[in-house]
């Protein structure tokens, strides 16, 4: 039985400084494999739908018809299963969080190119 | 002279408790005669879900029935539909599975120490836990690419794999944890404060704890000595575990069963790193579950269990969750009966309640 046990700790970590950070103004530490949000490179999109069959928060839409591809930011989980799904492995998990919505649309749409939808038409 | 009985509504929000847990307290004077529990603020409907999603694509939603021991109910419900399609999941798969599995423990019971010695009021010792908790989480994010939702399950194997240099590396880092968390838990084993607010506190006798179906920590403070791990799912069959187990039944035997089973989770991950085999992490999945498996895991708050029905379409018939926190609310409720007012808040700790996990 003891009053201060807490003493050794305490002696240990007093010179220590701070285990916290000072969030925003010094970043957070991200490491390779930290999944932040989905990017995709819409020029190698074929637009299939795969992605948005397996996101399990229903956050991707794709229109195949006027080639568009979107994405909810609010309704993302940041699971992965689109990039593993995704044949032509033109979606990828960067390893930086979304930065916090203060205006405009929650969705973001991106277009296909012309190029792309030549290519599939041809195949 | 005779005393009036009074009900104290206790919860669903209150500045102690993490949980939002409803407790209707009746109340003589200052001693509490009856708690009458009620849940139901919380629930989302991820049970239902299993009937409109593939399969595969459920385990996501499986990760999210609780925020705290999200990889072990992943663990379950992948051994679940595994045992059914009859797939042998590679033996490393297995190992990386017990060793993330140990991590989420050691990261819900430093974050339970910590919440523990809030509701006592021991801010320094609570800031500490929680300061040794952020490595195990880091940890966790290096691995695997989340903090507390790993994402790395599946059926058949696991998504990501450890190189054994990194396993090296991390064993390495354990060993320093382990040493501040021995400190830590000391702190837990002797300190006056603790001792005082802890001793005798919130009894449950061993034939309550049995009768009641208390599982867990819960159980085996009581001295039960019950651990699912050693029925041998993942890689604990190859490793040496034994039951931590203390015969107090009050809530300091309960916190020290979980201190203690901090550092036996290190102990874990060390004999699975040592033993590790290589290979896989995966094999490939086809066609449909068809049958039924009941599906056992030792999560943190103790058993849990996934009961899976399938009838060989896509979306599965059935998974019924009974989490540790629905199993431990009766025996919770015989712990409250008598005690004082000011002690309910660090019994209804003590059983970890997760009302999120409860309701689904």
């Amino acid at each position: 039985m003891q009053l201060f046990s807490i003493t050794k700790i305490l002696l240990k970590t007093l010179g220590r400084g701070p285990s916290t950070l000072r969030y925003p103004s010094e970043p957070a530490k991200r490491y390779e494999n930290s999944r932040g949000q989905v990017e995709i490179n819409i020029d190698d999109c074929i637009f299939c739908g795969l992605c948005r069959m397996h996101c399990p928060a229903d956050a991707i839409t794709v229109d195949k018809s006027s080639a568009t591809w979107s994405i909810d930011r609010f309704r993302c989980i940041s699971c992965n299963s689109c990039v593993e799904t995704c044949p032509k492995s033109c979606l990828k998990l960067n390893n930086v969080y979304h930065e916090p919505v203060i205006s405009g649309p929650l969705v973001e749409s991106f277009k296909g190119t012309p190029k792309a939808q030549a290519e599939k038409s041809e195949e | 002279m005779s005393s009036r009985r009074i009900v104290v509504p206790f919860g669903p929000q209150h500045p102690v408790l993490p949980e939002p847990i409803h407790l209707d307290l009746v109340l003589e004077d200052e001693h509490v005669v009856e708690a009458i529990p009620s849940i139901g603020y919380v629930h989302r409907g991820l049970e239902r879900l299993v009937e409109k999603r593939d399969y595969k694509d459920f385990v996501y939603i499986a990760e999210r029935i609780c925020g705290i021991c999200s990889f072990i109910h992943s663990v379950a419900y992948c051994q679940g539909i595994e045992n059914i399609m009859n797939l042998e999941v590679p033996r490393r798969a297995d190992y990386l599975r017990t060793i993330w599995s140990e991590y989420s423990r050691l990261h819900s019971h430093l974050l339970w120490l910590g919440l523990f010695a809030d509701a006592m009021g021991f801010e320094n010792l609570f800031m500490n836990s929680w300061r040794l908790r952020e490595k195990v989480l880091d940890a966790m994010e290096e691995t695997t690419g989340g903090r507390v939702i790993q994402g790395v399950c599946k059926v058949g194997g696991v998504r990501k794999d450890i190189s054994n240099s990194k396993l090296s590396e991390m064993v390495k880092d354990l060993d320093i944890l382990s040493s501040e968390m021995e400190d830590l838990c000391n702190v837990f084993f002797d300190d006056d404060t603790v001792r005082h607010r802890t001793k005798g506190v919130g009894f449950l006798s061993k034939d309550d704890a049995y009768k009641l179906g208390a599982v867990g920590p819960t159980a085996r403070g009581c001295g039960i000595s019950y651990d699912v791990r050693k029925t041998g799912y993942a890689a604990y069959n190859d490793l040496d575990i034994a039951p931590v187990v203390e015969t107090g039944g009050d809530c300091y035997s309960r916190c020290n069963v979980r201190a203690k089973e901090l550092l036996q989770s290190v102990d874990i991950i060390r004999q699975a790193v040592a033993n590790i085999p290589d290979g896989d992490v995966d094999v490939k999945v086809k066609g449909n579950p068809n049958g039924e498996y009941f599906s056992r895991v030792e999560q943190p708050r103790g058993e849990c269990i996934h009961y899976i029905k399938a009838n060989g379409k896509k979306n599965i018939q059935r998974d019924r969750v009974r989490t540790p926190t629905s199993a431990n609310i009766p025996a919770l409720v015989k712990m409250l009966a008598g005690c004082e007012m000011a002690d309910v808040p660090v019994i209804v700790l003590t059983i970890d309640p997760c009302i999120g996990c409860a309701e689904r």
